[in-house]
């Protein structure tokens, strides 16, 4: 797992939830940082905008913690980059 | 006055199964769907492809370059559907019949804002400095509305709703109690929406709420709504003005009910649903057990149908197995501020003929929609009274009743 894109994972959840980031780790739960299904849904888009990926629907409320969604979002990020060397040949 | 009833005279329609009466009925009743992929703007970067939208309406054969000036789609729809509504009811201003006491009301859920990409592209993107002079009241959302007086001569009350999903629920049930009350005798009333703008998908992709597939009511697989456009108008009239000038009519329009959940922006609460349906059938002194049908709201959404079902249930009691439900959304698709003058249409055509339209592409039953869903074929039931509902973002609820008519 990439320490770079969790951390920037992390960031970016602090930010929305306005809380402090070391109170964040990639074992914290979702459900723990008391999110609705609208604040799922900015929070999403938050992530699409940091990371500049798409995030499809049914990928983007199936996670259950941070760690999930660096996973994901790595997933997301290393498809891009392939798609953008395939782009080049 | 309470003793005043009220009937439906007219009908019009504009959606993606009709631009007339005649197409829609033969389409909503064969189960036939309106949804395919969208071609009136560039989806390349859209996720979601699909959409109802109204194909074969040509503006310029309906309204002449003046006319075209001041009307946007969107409104285009309503004026449309007010023709056809108001040629079929016969109606005719006179002495009996007044304008002055004739009431205006429609309904949109955005209006003109999604007319407005092509602006602000000529003046961010292309630089441009300047807009056409008629963008204002191109846009205003009671655009349609002031153009109806206008062509029609008819000067009561006359105004514009805007409630998101419910917006033509609100709008015909207003004009209904401005007849039953004895504020007006006779009304225009509907409501129309154009949602297919570029930046309008955009904002619904964002949502997460449209589907990839199709629409899909009630089926456990369903996974979203899909967004339509369109529009529909109503002509009521007071019962005894109606019989007076020989009109024919389709059905009575008895009662409506309205609530908000006071709960969520976008996730639907159970109990003001429930209590609307429950004010609309107490408004129409109609008890539960004597409704064959309802036309569900039935986005296709997740939460909405599970939600609707429940209420339905909950409404209804043992009596809920007799009640028939379709939602007509997997034909037009979900029109928005349209949505309930559509749907209206199609509950007064059920009643009236004694068919009831199905839930097209319905696939495989859900525990969580534990109601009696007709599945993708017409069912020839006559029943004597229907529900309408609507639900909207933000959580307003608006409901209609209507009755089947027996002179």
């Amino acid at each position: 797992m990439s320490s770079e894109i969790a951390e920037k994972t992390i960031e970016v959840i602090a930010n929305f939830k306005e809380i402090d980031k070391d109170t964040i780790t990639l074992e914290t739960k979702l459900k723990d940082l008391e999110m609705d299904s609208l604040d799922a849904l900015n929070l999403v888009f938050e992530l699409e905008e940091a990371f500049d990926i798409v995030i499809p629907d049914e990928q983007a409320f199936e996670t259950d913690s941070v760690s999930d969604m660096v996973t994901g979002i790595e997933t997301l990020l290393a498809n891009k980059e392939k798609e953008a060397g395939g782009e080049e040949e | 006055m309470s003793h005043r009833r009220v009937v439906v005279t007219g009908l019009g329609v504009v959606c993606a199964i009709g631009t007339d009466l005649e197409t829609f009925e033969r389409n909503v009743f064969e189960g036939k769907s309106g949804i395919a992929p969208i071609e009136s703007i560039d989806i390349s970067k859209m996720r979601f492809k699909n959409a109802a939208e109204v194909k074969g309406f040509d503006s310029p054969e309906h309204f002449d370059k003046q006319q075209l000036a001041i009307l946007k789609r969107f409104s285009q729809f309503a004026v449309a559907a007010s023709r056809q509504a108001i040629q079929a009811s016969g109606i005719e201003w006179n002495d009996q019949v007044a304008k002055e006491r004739t009431a205006i009301v429609t309904a949109t859920g955005a209006g003109g804002l999604t007319d407005l990409d092509d602006q602000y592209e000529n003046l961010y993107r292309f630089n441009k400095t300047r807009t056409p002079p008629m963008v204002v009241p191109q846009s205003m959302p009671n655009s349609a509305a002031s153009f109806i007086s206008m062509e029609t001569g008819v000067c009561g009350p006359t105004y514009t709703v805007s409630t998101a999903c419910s917006s033509s629920n609100h709008a015909i049930g207003m004009a209904f109690h401005s007849i039953r009350s004895g504020t007006v005798d006779a009304a225009i009333t509907g409501g129309s929406e154009m949602p297919i703008s570029y930046t309008n998908l955009k904002a619904w992709e964002a949502l997460r709420v449209v589907s990839t597939d199709t629409c899909r009511p009630f089926s456990r697989d369903r996974t979203g709504m899909i967004l339509g456009e369109g529009g529909a108008v109503l002509v009521l009239e007071e019962l005894e003005s109606a019989k007076a000038r020989g009109a024919e009519i389709f059905a009575e329009i008895s009662g409506f009910g309205m609530t908000a959940d006071a709960h969520h922006v976008t996730m639907p609460s159970l109990d003001g649903p429930v209590r609307a349906i429950r004010n609309a059938l107490a408004d129409a002194k109609v008890a539960p057990e004597r409704v064959g049908y309802v036309n569900a709201h039935g986005t296709a959404t997740t939460a909405n149908d599970s939600m609707e079902s429940k209420a339905i249930n909950e409404v209804f009691g043992e009596h809920s197995a007799n009640v028939a439900v379709s939602s007509t959304k997997s034909m037009h698709g979900h029109t928005l501020g349209a949505a309930g003058a559509i749907e209206a249409v199609a509950t007064v055509l059920a009643l009236h003929r004694g068919i009831l339209p199905p839930t097209a592409n319905f696939n495989e039953p859900d525990p969580e929609c534990d109601i009696d869903v007709i599945k993708n074929e017409a069912r020839e039931t006559a029943v004597e009274a229907a529900v309408s509902n609507s639900f909207a973002f933000g959580g307003l609820n608006a409901v209609l009743v209507f009755k089947r008519y027996e002179g």
